[in-house]
């Protein structure tokens, strides 16, 4: 339903979404249910960092049933399977078709201000005014690499995941992998699986197994309540948004991908990276204690899913009760890896940020974070989707953009709506079409 | 299902929860008045003894004292051929270690609501004295090893313990400093 043909001038749009990939297209399906005026600038085709930014290994970490957007669920006939990168961006691909969502591809922004009534929003295609932006670019658009990257030899090539494909691209030798998120020991294994000496520097993770009790550890996550958490629920938020990607992997064997797997696959598993010093990585004598706090935390989950399958009265139906073995760290895990000969290159699982160096008002923090409260962003009609946990655990993937969009969406209708009356009422809003 | 929350009462370790959280908003919000130093003077007495004077540190953008100024003897043992009047600067890693770790613990207990009876821990630091007598280049002259061990009394289970001991160590600053690589700048200046 469109509910508005009120005229103005070329140029002029009530809302622009910047980014065509999941959130952003979700944000436009909502938008145009609720008759708002909008439209989605895409520097590239839609799903772009599907298409150009993923390894070629990667899969989802969400089985296909839970691939879900604001009126297109997962059709296909593997549900328990987990999308290629390819996938995902005909998923997304052919959600903006069947939404027909009003999306302008291969058009870069390069600034947004803001400006008397809302922002000015800069392509390589020309300029909007608008009253409204929705930042939906990504969480994932730059790779965070650590200070300690400018201490290593010049010999060692360094890789970020981000731009990460497939082994092929390291020079032939050791690996030293930083990280144990799932970035980081997805991508241990396939450097183990392609005869790679991998070294992996584990920090602080969180450890789940892949299949609990006959489901996805995802399916009892989702049915009780776990990803539905709102951030608001939680003791410290911000520690909250910066909880790396728990260690899953999406597989067809749907595999447990944890550190004693790497180990038995002939990984070795150091301390998290401390420094670079004499050509040599240094790792911190805190190995033992992120894998203690992660299988603490672990057996802390499933204890609350056990208690949900009680309390639910699935014990039945589902499968036994498990523990996992402890995570097995090596006698005296080694503190010292030269680099150079047996190890030429390093490849960052250090995270991702989301990057907006084109949007000029002041709503970064001393860090340089953008400052919202669960997407509504420090600055009048300015929005944010996608990001760990935004609103719930589940903000950042797929599924959980709707809950996120609804209600976003519905702020921001609310906005427009103060705005004009405030402006007189010059415009017309939502279900005051013009005939 | 019925959860019964076995914490109606409210534990009572001694430390003040509700300023340290308090802090940790103050100290995000002017990151200035978070940069501390902590200082030690030294003077060498006889032989390998030594004495420490810990009297003021540095932080909140000001100038600190102690309450008192505290006195630290530092020796080596008869074995090596010292006097032993105090313990050996390496014990004093162990010492500051302990003291670090479970300071934590009570106040992770603390924040937790976990009533803490008894906290007893015991540390050894493995070291090899052939790094330090340049007997052997291959040996290094600190510890090759530590091992702490707890025994904790509280209203808590294993695992509850397991994560308080856990999780101090992942806020403990001396776990830090043994942990990681730290940048040491020594210089010397004649009087």
């Amino acid at each position: 339903m469109s509910g508005r043909s009120s005229r103005r001038p070329a140029g002029t749009v009530d809302v622009v979404v910047i980014g065509a990939g999941h959130s952003g297209l979700a944000m436009s399906r909502v938008l145009g249910q609720r008759g708002v005026e909008h439209l989605v600038l895409e520097r590239g085709e839609v799903a772009n960092s599907w298409r150009t930014e993923r390894w070629d290994s990667l899969r989802l970490l969400t089985p296909n049933w839970m691939t879900r957007l604001p009126g297109q669920a997962y059709q296909g006939d593997d549900p328990d399977g987990y999308m290629s990168a390819p996938e995902v961006a005909d998923f997304i691909a052919g959600y903006a078709v069947s939404t027909a969502a009003p999306v302008m591809t291969r058009t870069t922004v390069t600034s947004v201000v803001p400006c008397e009534g809302g922002y000015r929003v800069v392509t390589d295609r020309g300029g909007f005014n608008c009253r409204a932006v929705v930042l939906a670019s990504g969480a994932f658009s730059e790779a965070v690499v650590p200070r300690v990257a400018e201490a290593l030899p010049p010999s060692i090539m360094q890789q970020s995941a981000h731009r990460y494909r497939n082994p092929a691209q390291l020079p032939p030798g050791g690996v030293l992998v930083v990280g144990a998120s799932a970035t980081g020991l997805q991508l241990a294994h396939e450097l183990a699986q392609a005869g790679r000496t991998v070294t992996l520097a584990v920090g602080e993770h969180v450890r789940l197994p892949r299949v609990y009790r006959g489901r996805d550890i995802q399916h009892w996550m989702l049915e009780s309540g776990v990803l539905d958490q709102r951030i608001e629920d939680v003791d410290d938020p911000e520690r909250a948004r910066r909880v790396p990607s728990p260690q899953l992997v999406g597989s067809k064997e749907r595999a447990t991908l944890d550190l004693n797997a790497l180990r038995e696959q002939g990984v070795e598993i150091v301390g998290r990276l401390a420094g670079v010093r004499d050509g040599k990585a240094l790792f911190s004598g805190s190995l033992r204690n992120v894998c203690a706090l992660a299988d603490l935390k672990l057996n802390r989950l499933l204890d609350a899913v056990d208690a949900f399958i009680a309390q639910q009265g699935l014990d039945d139906e589902a499968r036994p009760a498990e523990r996992y073995p402890a995570t097995a760290v090596p006698a005296s895990p080694r503190l010292q890896l030269p680099l150079g000969s047996d190890v030429r290159s390093v490849l960052w699982a250090t995270g991702f940020r989301p990057s907006y160096s084109w949007l000029h008002a002041p709503v970064f923090d001393r860090d340089g974070a953008l400052k919202h409260d669960r997407g509504v962003v420090a600055a009048p009609g300015l929005y944010v989707l996608g990001l760990p946990y935004l609103r719930r655990r589940k903000s950042s993937f797929i599924h959980g953009a709707e809950d996120d969009v609804r209600e976003l969406a519905a702020h921001l209708v609310g906005h427009l709506d103060a705005e004009s009356e405030r402006l007189g009422s010059s415009r017309p809003r939502k279900g005051m079409a013009v005939a | 299902m019925t959860m019964t929350n076995p914490q109606t009462t409210t534990a009572n370790n001694g430390v003040n929860v509700q300023a340290l959280l308090g802090a940790k908003k103050a100290l995000t919000d002017t990151p200035e008045a978070a940069r501390f130093t902590w200082r030690a003077s030294s003077e060498w007495l006889q032989g390998t003894h030594s004495r420490a004077t810990i009297d003021g540190f540095y932080g909140l953008g000001a100038e600190q004292r102690h309450r008192t100024s505290y006195q630290f003897h530092m020796d080596h043992p008869e074995v090596f051929a010292s006097e032993d009047h105090g313990a050996t600067p390496v014990e004093l890693l162990l010492v500051g270690l302990a003291g670090c770790l479970t300071a934590g613990i009570a106040a992770v207990a603390q924040n937790r609501n976990i009533q803490l009876r008894s906290v007893k821990a015991t540390l050894k630091g493995g070291m090899d004295l052939r790094g330090i007598l340049g007997a052997c280049d291959e040996t290094r002259n600190g510890f090759d090893g530590i091992e702490v061990h707890y025994e904790i009394d509280a209203d808590a289970t294993a695992d509850e313990i397991a994560a308080l001991v856990a999780q101090s160590q992942k806020r403990s600053a001396v776990f830090d400093a043994l942990a990681n690589p730290t940048d040491i700048s020594v210089t010397a200046s004649k009087v």
